[in-house]
């Protein structure tokens, strides 16, 4: 555009060669924030497929992670959580798709992504045989550490995860929180870059879970990029930057954890009668109010809100017809009721019962 | 303008290198680092050691006490014909420790952790390996010396005590190709424990190795000409008592070439799809 003016005076000349300096100035401003961006993303997904037999294990997943972010995949069992973290990780080959981890092809380049990444799967994989040392000291000569390094690499980890003491003794006398810090302080014996948490927490008591969400916090100050797989929402809830739901092989919706809340629309109303045989009552009445079937469980009417107007109708109606409610109650919707407006059914119903049945 | 150039890329990634290949250097450190980790479990359960001793010695002490009368008149005669064939038989089972502990591996969830980390494709396959063969030699001078102290003699010296040795080196080496196939393929270390079993009992029964086939029916005596731990039972104890050995070493080479040629284009096919 510029270039298409004709040549004039010399003020015209001058202040042409000043727009082009400009132009240069703005098109390198431009290219840093290309930079900036291609650099930004630690892992990258475009369109990850992979079949089992005749199920699509992932149908088409895209995701980002910015580097030294937290991104927490969440989803019920069978979502395709795992089998994502297996082809992130260069254990699976996909169908179709591509992804990069620290701007490497996680196929064509897995060896220079293996060199970047920690992995932490479901099951903590570690030598039973060896003890916590032994299993770090190999990790660490693995990755070409001299003994005297890994030896004492190994004893660093072994501090930070409180498990010292225990070292020395074989990693099947370990309890399942030991083995599953175990399990992490192997990831991370190479000080990677991009780390995969799958399932980090499943099966573990709630105090050894809020123990590795600590120890999580702690990676997240260091810089450390993050993938998370739960299917634990409050686990998503507390640590994640970015969620993205999994349902199915694909990714159903995406946004931080208030975004995502308040995609379902806004609020949660909660009615309990006072006598439970007038349930039913109460739900016809909700559902007639709102436009929508409530939810019906455990003595209680539950229903996604947009309008809050609509809760003074409801008392009222109610009152009309003499059911008094021990409970009425508006609030923020949680997680869990967003993934249950995102997929018609919930994430898992265990886990959240079991949290709040143990005591901490 | 200067707070731009300033603001350099991000640095480059600290740490590790990521070059593209493991150079033979490395690759060697990673293997002898996964076959110490084999050996190493030894030291922490004693039991895996007496596991891998007190089978063959019991054989040793059934056969010759239990069977040895019977079968030869005396327990001495027996001992000297059949401590070859129990070298065989502990050899040939042994190699499945390689399936089973690569099967524990891969349940347990080790392998992915080896897989996910940046080293040799390789390594954990030769690593075990390595440390499975030395525990074959371990178990292989184990059961030699407890022969002898019960009376074996080797009547033909130092040479085919070796030779002994490493043709069943070289045998197991062979047949640990199919080990992988099994150990990569079975759902579990109990099922790869299963298929040792059902395998190599008939198999190791139904030849030369503990008695003379001659007494065998006409079928059965058949199969034990064919059967490969036959030719592998006549080389060993040809190599250590005396009697013909060119003959069937060759026939068991030829077996466990053909074993190689089978199972290891299977097994690294296996192998490259699930690492």
């Amino acid at each position: 555009m510029r270039r298409d003016r004709e040549e004039g005076s010399a003020d015209c000349q001058r202040a042409e060669r000043r727009l082009r300096e400009m132009s240069v100035v703005w098109s390198t401003l431009e290219s840093y924030d290309q930079k900036e961006m291609n650099m930004g993303y630690a892992i990258e997904a475009e369109g990850l497929v992979k079949h089992y037999g005749s199920t699509k294990a992932l149908d088409g997943v895209d995701l980002v992670v910015p580097q030294g972010r937290l991104l927490g995949v969440l989803g019920p069992n069978g979502a395709g959580k795992t089998t994502a973290v297996r082809v992130l990780a260069t254990l699976l080959r996909p169908d179709a798709g591509r992804a990069t981890v620290g701007g490497f092809d996680v196929v064509r380049e897995a060896h220079q992504v293996r060199s970047l990444i920690g992995l932490t799967g479901q099951y903590a994989a570690v030598d039973e045989m060896l003890t916590g040392v032994e299993n770090l000291v190999m990790i660490g000569r693995l990755l070409g550490l001299s003994r005297a390094e890994a030896k004492s690499r190994a004893g660093e980890l072994l501090e930070r995860f409180a498990l010292t003491e225990a070292g020395g003794r074989a990693a099947k006398t370990f309890s399942g929180g030991m083995r599953r810090r175990l399990d992490l302080a192997a990831s991370l014996v190479g000080r990677p870059q991009v780390l995969f948490l799958d399932e980090p927490t499943t099966g573990l008591d709630p105090r050894s879970r809020t123990d590795l969400w600590d120890v999580v916090r702690g990676l997240m100050a260091d810089g450390v990029t993050v993938l998370l797989t739960t299917q634990y929402l409050e686990e998503a809830d507390q640590l994640a930057d970015d969620i993205v739901v999994f349902d199915h092989g694909k990714v159903i919706a995406s946004g931080t954890s208030d975004q995502l809340k308040a995609t379902t629309g806004a609020q949660v109303l909660e009615v309990r009668p006072l006598d439970g045989d007038r349930l039913d009552l109460v739900a016809q009445v909700v559902g007639e109010i709102i436009g929508a079937a409530p939810e019906t469980a455990g003595g209680r009417v539950t229903a996604a809100v947009h309008d809050p107007a609509v809760v003074p109708v409801i008392v009222r109606r109610l009152d009309e017809l003499g059911v008094i409610a021990s409970e009425l109650s508006l609030r923020k919707s949680s997680l869990d009721e967003v993934f249950l407006a995102l997929t018609g059914h919930r994430a898992e119903d265990q886990p959240a019962q079991e949290k709040e049945e143990v005591p901490a | 303008m200067t707070a731009l150039t300033t603001q350099a890329a991000p640095e480059a990634a600290p740490g590790r290198p990521t070059s593209r290949r493991v150079g033979p250097a490395a690759t060697l450190q990673q293997t002898m680092t996964l076959a110490w980790r084999s050996l190493v479990q030894i030291k922490h359960n004693p039991w895996e050691l007496l596991d891998l001793s007190i089978q063959p010695i019991m054989f040793v002490l059934l056969f010759t006490y239990v069977f040895g009368g019977a079968i030869s008149g005396s327990t001495g005669d027996y001992l000297q014909f059949a401590l070859p064939g129990l070298l065989v038989q502990n050899a040939l089972f042994y190699t499945l420790t390689t399936a089973i502990g690569l099967n524990t591996d891969i349940t347990k969830g080790v392998f992915d952790r080896l897989r996910s980390l940046p080293i040799a494709r390789t390594a954990p396959l030769s690593g075990r390996i390595i440390a499975d063969t030395f525990k074959q030699v371990w178990a292989f001078a184990l059961l030699i010396g407890f022969g002898m102290l019960l009376g074996f003699r080797i009547t033909t010296g130092v040479a085919g005590l070796l030779g002994a040795l490493a043709l069943l080196v070289i045998v197991a080496l062979a047949m640990s190709w199919m080990s992988v196939l099994i150990g990569l393929k079975a759902t579990s270390p109990e099922k790869v424990q299963m298929i040792a079993f059902s395998v190599m009992m008939p198999l190791t029964f139904t030849s030369s190795a503990l008695v003379s086939p001659d007494t065998f029916p006409g079928w059965l005596e058949f199969w034990a000409d064919l059967n490969p731990v036959s030719h592998l039972s006549d080389a060993i104890r040809g190599l250590l008592i005396g009697g013909e050995v060119g003959g069937p070493a060759m026939i068991s080479l030829l077996w466990a070439a053909g074993f190689v040629v089978v199972f290891a284009p299977l097994a690294i096919r296996v192998f490259r799809n699930t690492a």
